[in-house]
């Protein structure tokens, strides 16, 4: 008796975007990286297809990271004293295809560096590397609405990724998206319906939905992992049922999550039992990512490139399925 | 739920007029705002009235042609007018409809085939519409196995459990949702279900009320299409919501306009 292998039928696709300009499109990236695009849920090569590769960012600070552990320090150097030299560390030693610049010395608690100052290091990330950009404020909503619209300019026409909108605050950064030609990250607290209303919010504002990237609040191993697993998972099926306000592809920020975990943080003195310190966090943050590119997540903010590494080792190989 | 947009008939006068009068925009304006209000398919019929059903429905569905590529129900009885709109509506067209007796089922299938149509059949048969649950189910079984026989797909295939007036017929309703439920029994895949929805309601005093919960209570049932006017919001927020409480659609707190902007 033969075996017929069930397929499902899908309605949808996600969407495709694209994040970076190069001198064709008015920018000045070298390089840049398109997302999304799948026909069915993530690697069923048999009943649909993820025609682009899910892309791998690494993040970098306006300011000296401070409470760093002990393998992040180790990996990246000194040169996490200058921004743009990290970043350029970043693409051509760790090939990381986007650089995730945070802007956390804008926050009035840890620098409360200016509009300005922010620009000026936006600008100076721009200069130091060709890949393409995602610029995220510091959190704090209303340094945020003064800091985003002063970078957004200075890179208008690089099609940057902005983040992030929330449902409480959206309006400015929708706008500055808007006027300067970027790609909007939504962002939702681990809430697959505010992610939706979201959505909704800012393509009132007349943003076009296929410039949108969604970005959970997501957790790590342990901390949530499956919980954000089983979001990416429904989010992928609205798409794929063509619900248009869920279609955009994933943002998934494996670093910041799993690093905050004391299973990566505490040292072999405290906790022997646990391994080596150098390895786990790697692990930690390795094994969430993997699991949120099964969940469907298509741009993973990385801090260690010893994870990224090994994420993008399995990348490789679900992607030689694709064909 | 697939909607049907229903007001593109020439029962209604004013369409009656612009279809004699040759007039295209009252008919434009029609297309226009039922596809706005979330109508997926739009129902054209020439209504009793036209000399020339044939040449009618020429010019209908050319005139709403010029204005939209929406999916359209071709809405006659006479194979002839049929034939006529289904070629110029173009593939993905809707027979509105045939009845459920062989000689029907032997024109209309293979034309449903040949224009790569989705196909409305009514549970009516030579012994006209049968009392309960069990009659309206024999029929369709009867369609979907002749379907099957002409290579029309089940998914391709509504079938209509036809309602009837409530204050004619009150046991009608709850026969009608028990046919709806049992339909998707007859095969794998099921064919689909559809309700020429105001129906119900015809010569109430409450048309809207009426039309709306009965909506709910049908795609509780299982409901897949129905033929409604897509014009009353409410009844639209209704169906919205139905789909919603059935975990077909992601909740947001913006649901309605969620909905509403999903072919924008």
């Amino acid at each position: 008796m033969s075996f017929e292998m069930p397929i499902e039928k899908w309605a949808s696709a996600v969407n495709a975007v694209t994040i970076g300009a190069t001198a064709a499109d008015g920018g000045t990236r070298t390089s840049v990286v398109t997302v999304g695009g799948d026909t069915a849920l993530p690697f069923l090569s048999f009943e649909g297809k993820s025609p682009n590769r899910p892309a791998i960012a690494l993040e970098v600070l306006d300011v000296p990271p401070s409470e760093w552990p002990a393998p992040m320090a180790e990996a990246v150097g000194d040169v996490c004293q200058d921004t743009g030299a990290w970043a350029c560390k970043c693409v051509e030693e760790f090939g990381a295809d986007l650089i995730c610049l945070r802007l956390v010395g804008a926050h009035p608690d840890q620098g409360n560096r200016s509009a300005e100052e922010c620009a000026q290091t936006v600008k100076s990330v721009l200069s130091a590397v060709g890949v393409p950009l995602i610029i995220w404020g510091c959190g704090q909503a209303d340094k945020d609405n003064e800091i985003i619209p002063r970078c957004s300019e200075v890179a208008a026409g690089e099609n940057c990724l902005l983040g992030s909108a929330t449902q409480d605050n959206y309006k400015t950064i929708t706008a500055a998206c808007m006027a300067d030609g970027h790609k909007l990250i939504t962002e939702a607290p681990l809430d697959i319906n505010i992610q939706k209303q979201v959505n909704i919010l800012v393509t009132d504002m007349g943003i076009d939905p296929s410039r949108i990237i969604m970005y959970q609040a997501t957790g790590g191993l342990g901390y949530g992992m499956e919980y954000a697993y089983s979001i990416m998972e429904r989010t992928r099926l609205a798409a794929l049922a063509a619900d248009r306000m869920l279609s955009m592809p994933l943002l998934a920020q494996v670093g910041a999550d799993c690093w905050k975990a004391k299973e990566a943080r505490t040292s072999e003195e405290v906790a022997p039992e646990w391994g080596p310190v150098a390895e786990r966090g790697v692990v930690w943050e390795a094994t969430t990512a993997t699991c949120f590119l099964h969940g469907g997540t298509h741009i993973f903010v990385m801090w260690h490139p010893g994870a990224a590494a090994l994420l993008r080792k399995t990348i490789d190989g679900l992607m030689s399925e694709e064909g | 739920m697939y909607a049907i947009g229903e007001r593109i008939n020439g029962m209604f006068k004013s369409v009656a007029a612009a279809i004699n009068d040759g007039n295209p925009e009252p008919i434009q304006q029609l297309a226009r705002e039922q596809l706005a209000a979330g109508a997926d398919c739009l129902d054209v019929n020439v209504g009793p009235a036209a000399a020339d059903a044939v040449a009618a429905m020429e010019w209908l569905v050319k005139t709403v042609r010029e204005v939209t590529d929406a999916a359209l129900a071709i809405d006659t009885t006479k194979p002839e007018v049929m034939r006529k709109g289904l070629a110029l509506a173009g593939p993905g067209s809707v027979v509105n409809s045939t009845k459920g007796q062989q000689e029907q089922l032997d024109i209309f299938i293979p034309m449903a085939v040949e224009y790569q149509a989705s196909l409305i059949a009514l549970t009516i048969d030579e012994n006209g519409i049968p009392r309960d649950a069990n009659g309206r189910c024999e029929i369709a079984l009867r369609v979907v196995a002749a379907a099957m026989e002409k290579g029309l797909e089940p998914d391709r295939l509504l079938i209509d459990g036809v309602i009837l007036p409530v204050n004619v017929t009150q046991p009608t309703p709850g026969h009608v949702l028990e046919t709806i439920r049992n339909v998707k029994l007859l095969s794998d895949p099921a064919p689909k279900t559809v309700l020429g929805l105001s129906n119900v309601s015809q010569g109430t005093a409450q048309r809207a009320l009426v039309n709306r919960t009965y909506l709910v209570m049908a795609l509780a049932a299982g409901l897949d299409a129905a033929i409604l006017d897509v014009l009353d919001s409410d009844l639209i927020d209704a169906m919205i919501t139905s789909e919603l409480l059935m975990d077909q659609a992601v909740y947001c707190d913006d649901f309605l306009k969620a909905y509403r902007s999903r072919a924008t």
